[in-house]
């Protein structure tokens, strides 16, 4: 893994499976339970040494091992959501978001910038599954609508991360209509011949899985990800049986046809990479600044 | 005809006008000015009524059992110059989406839209208007058709949300939505997209994206139904009404948000009170529509149309 740079500052804000570990240094699997060294989970792109479970993880921890030497340049980092409707359930939508902004020190579910992937120029995106469940909702949208702007103004290629619940409902219809946004950017890019990899993640599920995610050139997925349009809940709740085993995973999808192929995370960015190589002419992509 | 529990006032009177004029066949005493007072009565509690709906009773009138769904539009709308176009050519022939070529006025268009069932048998074979994929591809069979012979696209839409079945996963819902959306973004050729009843999220999407995007105004359009929302964010059924207040999910909402491109006005009291009013006053709208966009040329149209739905986001 000589491409690997290890994120330190990721490692030590992974607060949340700390409290589990004595000391906080160790991570205990959620799959087989068995425990490692934080540090050691993080050097194996934070997948379980022992049953190879793929924990989730967010957009610093992707561009830590996509972008060359973990250097990329970040879009639109400030851009936050304006609740247009001022919605209000229990709680405003505005507190929650503050809250979350608060406890992730994130400022919206999906993070995008530019950096080089073996050399080439590529533009990433990729969502964070802890701010409100990785919900789609205007910011989400206009920040992978500017990243492939910039993919479309300098030829390259865009990646995008999906970790999502769907549409952030606190948006009502603006963020049903991201769904739109997203995938006519998309048309744009496809039709400048621009490569699109999306990478299927768990959780993919909701307006997303009908959007984005399901639009790559290639539609890849990390092993054993929940996939799907409906949620599980929902659908055992329609045809009122138990779903079956496996039903949903990158697995399933792979052998129903809508996922190109399954990636172990340590793989990766070498696959990306050689698919690119195959499909990307590098001399048409701009520099950018 | 069934009446929503905000409109007893107005079955009260109907049932009154009913009584006077069997006594008047019974007894033979003249009940004229009592009638006609009835309906006076009648006339401004309607008003008074349907003025002022909140978004749950719009969701209610959008969902009243005898309004009328997509292929009566279409039968009345073309005047039975319909040829209905079937299946995927894929997996199967999907029940709960129709569509195919018909004539309004001078005009070929390809209609396509969500079909509800009008009775109990019916709703079972319509699947109550929830598609599965190879609807959603059959959707997409046809516009291609349309965008081939340079015909213009009207969708109708009405539909609680996509099929959440077992198959429909299996076969790929997400991607067929998402396929649809994007197509759909790029298609070259005129697309109107006329909520009828319900849009509900990415099922009413996989064939909403148009050049003209119409509400009726007693339907709703949404990310989610007003009941799911409750039930996610209330944890509970019963923030049905507060949820549709939350979701700016009426007509005027969308517009105010500039989510759509207009409204269809409906007879008084809902299309369903008047569906021959109703058929009448869509044509005319599709057809003033269709005169528009037929002017604009297909490289300006695209852009346009792309541009519309980009815009949609309101960020800091
Ligand atoms: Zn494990």
């Amino acid at each position: 893994m000589g491409w690997f740079v290890r994120n330190k500052e990721g490692i030590t804000t992974k607060t949340e499976d700390k409290k589990e570990t004595p000391e906080g240094l160790w991570y205990k699997c959620k799959k087989c339970k068995v425990i490692s060294s934080v540090e050691d989970h993080a050097e194996n792109l934070w997948v379980c040494h022992n049953c190879g479970f793929h924990e989730r993880v967010n957009a610093k921890e992707y561009f830590s091992f996509l972008f060359d030497e973990g250097k990329f340049t970040e879009l639109n980092a400030k851009m936050t959501s304006a609740d247009p409707l001022k919605f209000e359930d229990k709680k405003k939508y505005t507190e929650r978001y503050q809250a979350t902004v608060k406890k992730t020190g994130l400022n919206d579910a999906v993070t995008t910038g530019y950096g080089k992937m073996e050399g080439r120029d590529v533009v990433i995106a990729a969502m964070n599954f802890n701010f409100i469940g990785g919900s789609m909702g205007s910011v989400v949208g206009e920040k992978i609508a500017k990243a492939i702007d910039h993919a479309l103004k300098y030829h390259k290629p865009f990646i995008m991360v999906s970790k999502s619940g769907g549409a952030r409902m606190m948006e009502a219809a603006f963020s049903l209509m991201q769904l739109a946004k997203t995938s006519a950017k998309l048309a744009q890019l496809g039709d400048a011949g621009i490569p699109y990899v999306s990478v299927l993640t768990d959780p993919t599920t909701g307006g997303v899985t009908a959007s984005y995610a399901m639009l790559g050139d290639i539609n890849i997925g990390e092993p054993g990800a929940l996939i799907g349009f409906a949620g599980p809940r929902v659908i055992k709740e329609t045809i009122g049986k138990d779903l079956p085993e496996g039903f949903q995973t990158s697995e399933f999808l792979l052998e129903h046809g809508f996922l190109d192929f399954i990636v172990e995370r340590k793989d990766m960015k070498a696959k990306i990479a050689a698919f690119l190589k195959m499909v990307h002419n590098e001399d048409k992509s701009k520099a950018s600044k | 005809m069934d009446y929503l529990d905000f409109e007893e006032p107005i079955k009260e009177i109907l049932d009154q006008i009913e009584k006077a004029k069997e006594l008047e066949g019974e007894s033979q005493v003249n009940m004229a000015k009592t009638i006609k007072e009835l309906e006076k009565k009648l006339e401004s509690t309607r008003k008074n009524i349907y003025k002022n709906l909140n978004a749950w009773q719009r969701v209610q009138l959008s969902r009243h059992p005898q309004r009328p769904y997509t292929l009566a539009y279409i039968e009345a709308m073309t005047d039975g110059q319909f040829i209905e176009l079937h299946g995927d050519r894929n997996v199967k022939d999907d029940k709960a989406m129709v569509g195919g070529w018909g004539m309004l006025g001078d005009e070929p268009v390809m209609f396509i839209g969500q079909q509800k069932g009008v009775n109990t048998k019916m709703r079972q074979y319509r699947n109550f208007g929830m598609a599965n994929p190879e609807g959603y591809r059959k959707a997409l069979r046809l516009m291609k058709m349309a965008e081939k012979f340079n015909r213009p696209v009207v969708t109708l839409i009405d539909t609680p949300g996509a099929f959440p079945g077992l198959e429909a996963e299996e076969r790929g819902q997400g991607e067929a939505i998402a396929r649809n959306i994007y197509e759909m973004s790029k298609l070259k050729t005129p697309i109107i997209c006329v909520i009828i009843g319900e849009g509900a999220s990415g099922g009413a999407l996989g064939i909403g994206v148009g050049d003209k995007v119409l509400m009726l105004e007693n339907t709703w359009y949404s990310v989610i139904s007003p009941e799911s929302c409750s039930s996610i964010l209330w944890r509970s059924w019963d923030y049905k009404e507060q949820a549709a207040e939350a979701l700016k999910l009426t007509a005027e909402d969308m517009l105010k948000n500039k989510l759509i491109d207009g409204i269809i006005k409906e007879p008084l009291g809902g299309a369903h009170t008047d569906p021959k009013g109703m058929f009448e006053i869509l044509k005319n709208e599709l057809l003033k529509n269709i005169e528009q966009l037929k002017k604009v040329e297909t490289d300006k149209l695209i852009p346009k149309r792309m541009g519309k739905f980009e815009k949609m986001g309101v960020t800091n």
